[in-house]
């Protein structure tokens, strides 16, 4: 597979302040981190990274008087991990203890890369945090051999200290003015090689885990800032649907209301509790006219992507074709924590708290929206409680900032579940033509043309969507760019000869998303099971049809590895199956082999999750089992049962009570995930495991009732 | 408007509300304790689980008049002062958590059914209803065997 992480060349900077304080650029993304411009990160003066508060484009770590190690991360943490991981990286170098390392998530910046998504947080900080504090290390070493008048070879560093041969030690604390005076350190200020790393690779809990388990942890709603009061609005029954006119004085005289708004998506309340806010909300009277799409349901939309699906060529004279039809049905994000954003707008700034993957566009986005220019206004990121790239997009906060404005106060916005659930976002549906032709044993060309629902407007009706490629388009958001990318057939995981592939497009006005693993986790599954039913006409079995035709050393391993450690091929009773999937992507790979009891095909379980992963270092291999475990919820959800209905231009479901989306029961008896060796720098992870897991889940499926599955969520 | 005393987390409180005003909006909303999450409002998702009388509840759907007089728990309420609960240490220690947003209401889940069914089965365990969409459901499992064989 290609390999196109390159070492990383990072210039780290000291800034001038009364404590240690050292900072590295961060690129636009992982690929141009390369060309850092030194010189113009140089020429910033300190004042402007430290004394207003921000962090400029720069990750700065700084080492507290009170021996706290404090770096700012421009990302945001919604489940993935990520400062746990960045915390293991600062922690590795300094040989800090992992409690003294903080990692609180950076506000809004106006430069550099602020992005999280594409599975790209651990590889495109691994350079930069450990170059960081490798560089601080050095330089509290060095004071404190000035300190003691030692050689600095001759200290080590341990839990938060810099210890002398005689046993004296200092914390970093007590270092942290005299080392911030070091212009040149006196050892290598160079990051260990990974043959000496404690930290990095060590399955470690979560920093975070006791503020959760005690419900200490606080996110967007949690928050009681600038007495923002609970806010709720009323939407259309269709997407799009508009507000004809509205009688809300029952709801104005209702005790507990403070202001009723109209917004671009309906009419909001604001009131004293959120009971009196859906209370005043339901007492709203509306007309509404219906959207757009409501002459449109399923089956429409089903024939119409079939219909845009450009042709397939035709296929090598003399072979013998093995094809299947997909389709796939929208799903939503449905992050636990629904979509929320605490506004305070005034007539000459605005501050706003909420958990976004895209605050920079965040921020252009609302004060275009508002109407003030971007440097009055604040945006505070909040831990996020979920996303699955539902929070790439900012509908929630422009929509607060609007009300916030309009009501002339500041407001804490709630949208409900049903909200979220009907009104968006979306993985779109998609329909999948794939053909696998063969000859002589042996696959010849490989082919796959797809199309898929994209979401377009006419005219400036939901302007305040939000949408990741709204007005701050020139800036980076690779997950949602990659969309229109290659597609992933392209990748030649299989020595599959011809390999080729088109796509079409269907344009609705629907809000869509990028979710987790994006287009690969409909193509990619969808060719998995394709390739176990060419392994079937071929009479071959799928694990070993997959080592003969797998390209990739590393995705043999990961496939031998759940072969192996999932016991493949064991008898099972009739009704259950085991099946396979693998999938490589962001510099990673995987295998997924899951055992199924579908005994009763309506109601199947997944009893089993073998996962083997080739991430390169796995910075934190707890993080990344739990990163895996969550992928096979999602392929056994989008597979087996989670899905959204469009019945007359409106979203069917409106709860998890409908939208399926997998419980306890559902969920496998048994879950292993093994980790493969590696000292490569990191890949991505986050969104690796989904397409594996749902083709392995889809093709045990197959194997255990005989069918061939072609819609999905199968049970829907 | 009238007014209901209930015991929670251990401290009595008085609150001024509507009869018919969710648990769920008076803690968070009025009594700023944000341990239970909304995820649904519709008694669905779990996220707000807590605790009355020592029983489960989902706190967006049970009115506070319903409450009088009686012991609200919530996630802040659970651990005794610095030592946690066997269930939360169990969490800790499975590093349970991914975003975390609906381990609360796992947690008050799991300590219910714990107290109900020392040893519970996997058939026990599966009928949580509570939705965890990070999909920690593994963890979770292997928390509640960890804490039942602690407990
Ligand atoms: S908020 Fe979903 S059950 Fe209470
Ligand atoms: S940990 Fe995120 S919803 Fe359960």
């Amino acid at each position: 597979m290609a390999r196109q992480l390159s070492r990383r060349k990072f210039v780290v900077y000291s800034l001038a302040a009364s404590t240690l304080t050292v900072a590295a650029p961060l690129g636009c993304d992982a690929a141009t981190a390369e060309g850092a411009e030194p010189t113009a990160a140089a020429t910033r003066t300190p004042s402007d990274v430290l004394v207003t508060g921000t962090d400029g484009e720069m990750l700065v770590l700084e080492v507290t008087k009170a021996n706290k190690v404090v770096v700012r991360l421009p990302r945001v943490e919604v489940g993935q991990g990520v400062t746990t991981a960045v915390a293991m990286m600062i922690a590795e170098e300094l040989d800090a203890r992992l409690v003294d390392v903080a990692i609180p998530l950076a506000d809004a910046r106006t430069k550099g890369n602020q992005f999280t998504g594409g599975s790209s947080s651990v590889s495109s900080l691994y350079g930069p945090a450990r170059e960081l504090a490798a560089l601080a290390r050095a330089k509290l070493v060095t004071a404190a051999a000035r300190r003691w008048n030692l050689p600095a070879r001759s200290l080590r560093t341990r839990n938060t200290k810099v210890i002398a041969p005689d046993g004296r030690s200092a914390t970093f604390g007590s270092l942290t003015a005299s080392a911030a005076r070091i212009r040149r350190p006196a050892v290598s200020s160079k990051p260990k090689p990974a043959s000496r790393h404690r930290v990095i690779g060590k399955p470690t809990t979560r920093i975070d885990a006791r503020d959760i388990v005690t419900g200490k942890a606080k996110y967007a709603g949690d928050l009681a800032v600038a007495g923002a009061k609970p806010t709720v609005v009323v939407r259309p029954p269709t997407l799009g649907g508009k507000l004809v006119s509205v009688d809300s004085r029952v709801a104005r005289a209702m005790p507990g209301v403070h202001a009723v708004v109209k917004v671009a998506g309906g009419v909001a309340v604001v009131a004293e509790s959120f009971h009196h806010a859906f209370r005043a909300r339901d007492a709203l009277r509306i007309t509404w006219a219906p959207g757009p799409l409501v002459s449109l349901s399923d089956a429409a939309i089903r024939s119409r992507l079939r219909a845009a699906v450009p042709r397939l060529g035709d296929p090598p004279r003399g072979s013998t074709q093995t094809e299947g039809e997909f389709e796939f049905a929208f799903v939503s994000h449905a992050p636990m924590e629904v979509l929320t954003a605490v506004a305070d707008v005034r007539a000459n700034r605005a501050e706003i708290w909420f958990s976004s993957q895209t605050p920079m566009d965040a921020r252009a986005s609302i004060a275009s929206a508002v109407g003030l220019p971007e440097s009055k206004v604040k945006v505070h990121v909040m831990r996020g409680g979920g996303s699955f790239g539902r929070r790439l997009n900012h509908d929630a906060a422009i929509e607060a900032a609007l009300i916030s404005k309009a009501a002339r106060r500041p407001v804490k916005l709630m949208w409900s579940r049903a909200d979220d659930i009907r009104h968006g976002r979306m993985r779109p549906a998609s329909h999948h033509r794939i053909r696998a032709s063969h000859a002589r044993g042996r696959v010849v060309a490989f082919t796959h043309a797809t199309a898929s629902v994209s979401e377009s407007y006419e005219g400036q009706g939901l302007s305040a969507q939000g949408s990741a490629q709204g007005p701050a388009q020139g800036r980076v958001t690779p997950a949602v760019a990659r969309a229109a990318g290659p597609l992933p057939s392209d990748s030649g995981l299989y020595n599959f000869g011809r390999v080729s592939g088109d796509s079409g497009s269907v344009e609705l006005a629907i809000p869509l998303g990028a979710w987790r693993s994006v287009d690969s986790g409909t193509m990619r599954t969808a060719e998995e099971i394709v390739v176990d039913e060419v392994a079937r006409s071929l009479g071959k079995d799928p694990v070993a049809f997959r080592r003969t035709t797998l390209r990739d050393k590393a995705v043999k391993a990961v496939l031998d590895k759940v072969a192996d450690a999932g016991d493949w091929g064991r008898t099972l009773p009739a009704g259950q199956a085991q099946g396979v999937a693998v999938h490589e992507e962001y510099g990673s790979c995987v295998a997924c082999l899951v055992e199924i009891d579908a005994a009763d095909p309506k109601n199947p379980r997944v009893t089993k999750v073998v996962m083997a992963a080739d991430v390169g270092t796995a910075v934190n291999p707890r993080g990344l089992e739990a990163q895996l475990m969550g992928t096979a919820i999602d392929g056994i959800s989008t597979v087996l049962q989670a899905g959204l209905h469009i019945d007359r231009g409106a979203v069917r479901e409106s709860s998890y009570a409908d939208f399926h989306y997998a419980r306890q029961r559902h969920a496998p008896l048994s879950f292993e995930a093994h980790i493969m060796p590696s000292r490569r720098e990191p890949g991505g992870a986050g969104e690796l495991g989904v397409p594996a897991a749902a083709g392995a889940v889809a093709n045990a499926y197959a194997r255990a009732t005989g069918t061939k599955p072609r819609r999905f969520p199968l049970n829907f | 408007m009238p007014s209901y005393s209930f015991v929670l987390n251990g401290k009595p409180v008085t609150v001024e509300a509507p009869a018919d005003m969710p648990l769920l909006w008076v803690l968070r909303d009025m009594l700023n304790v944000t341990g239970p999450k909304y995820g649904c409002g519709v008694g669905v998702c779990r996220a707000c689980t807590s605790h009355l009388d020592g029983g489960e509840i989902q706190p967006c759907v049970v009115r506070v008049a319903d409450c009088a007089n009686r012991e609200v728990t919530t996630i802040e309420g659970l651990a005794d002062g610095d030592t946690l609960h066997p269930v939360q240490q169990a969490w800790l220690d499975r590093d349970v958590a991914q975003c975390g947003f609906c381990q609360p209401g796992q947690i008050m889940a799991a300590a219910a059914l714990l107290k109900k069914t020392p040893h519970p089965t996997d058939a026990d365990i599966d009928d949580i209803e509570n939705v965890c969409r990070c999909g920690t459901y593994s963890r979770i499992r292997e928390a509640i065997k960890k804490a039942a064989a602690n407990g």
